[in-house]
């Protein structure tokens, strides 16, 4: 598996963990500003990120040359998508909390990052997406 | 892989990129004002991302790596049930997506969907070592 795969894989399963310890602390202590923060943990920071790592490991070969695509662009992607993802798991309950905690342009900036994400996850994976 | 695969994963692919970018306005709109109507289009973006995205990529692959038929004993209306299931699905989120009027009736074309799916695949769940490809 190559470095990159197990970077994606571990993380994804830190944030399935760190999820469900916000989802409990969120029942228990009762911060129902802490929602949106559980569900993209889970939704982005586990599955998507556990897809993009699989996908990058196990998807049809791009050239023999550059078998995973640009390495740089998944590289890229990787940091997009758990800078932006981190970013919006703090701000967010952040602002719920008290609005003047952060700055909201925070929020705009987290999901440029993530969007621009998924744009450098689509660019690598697609060309290799190959029929046979 | 097998080119209905191909065409799940590509379409999943689309909607991962309408989905983030959706949910990118939608989080922007929490620290800045935007548009008051981007909040309507939180459905579009739950349902391009569970199902347009993970689902259909869950079911792109699983038609392209589980255990395959002998070709020679392949109904041919394994290929078709997976055809109908990628029609269907994709169909149903663009329902849903139109308006709360037409959610109903996505639902059920989804089902439809995951029944197709289930015809196509469920030969294909065998025990280890009987895989013919």
């Amino acid at each position: 598996m190559p470095p990159l795969a197990r970077w994606y894989i571990k993380l994804a399963m830190l944030y399935f963990i760190a999820a469900l310890i916000v989802g409990v602390a969120q029942a228990v202590l009762d911060l129902p500003y802490l929602g949106p923060a559980y569900v993209h943990m889970l939704v982005v920071g586990w599955i998507t990120q556990m897809i993009f790592g699989v996908a990058y490991w196990m998807f049809p070969k791009y050239s023999p040359e550059t078998p995973r695509g640009d390495d740089a662009v998944a590289i890229g992607t990787f940091c997009l998508l758990n800078a932006g993802l981190l970013l919006r798991v703090v701000v967010e309950p952040l602002r719920a909390w008290r609005p003047d905690a952060a700055p909201g342009w925070l929020l705009v900036v987290s999901g440029v990052l993530q969007a621009l994400a998924a744009i450098g996850f689509t660019l690598n994976t697609w060309p290799r997406v190959k029929v046979r | 892989m097998p080119r209905v695969s191909a065409w799940f994963i590509r379409a999943s692919l689309c909607h991962l990129l309408g989905g983030f970018t959706l949910g990118a306005l939608l989080l922007a709109s929490k620290g800045v004002s935007l548009a008051p109507g981007v909040w309507s289009l939180r459905r579009v973006h739950i349902e391009m991302l569970l199902v347009g995205w993970i689902i259909q990529l869950v079911m792109g692959v699983a038609i392209w790596i589980f255990p395959r038929f002998v070709l020679r004993s392949a109904p041919r209306r394994s290929v078709v049930t997976a055809w109908l299931a990628f029609a269907l699905l994709n169909s149903g989120v663009i329902l849903v997506t139109l308006g709360a009027s037409f959610v109903a009736l996505g639902r059920i074309v989804e089902a439809g969907a995951a029944l197709s799916f289930a015809a196509h695949l469920w030969g294909r769940v065998s025990p280890a070592g009987l895989s013919a490809m």
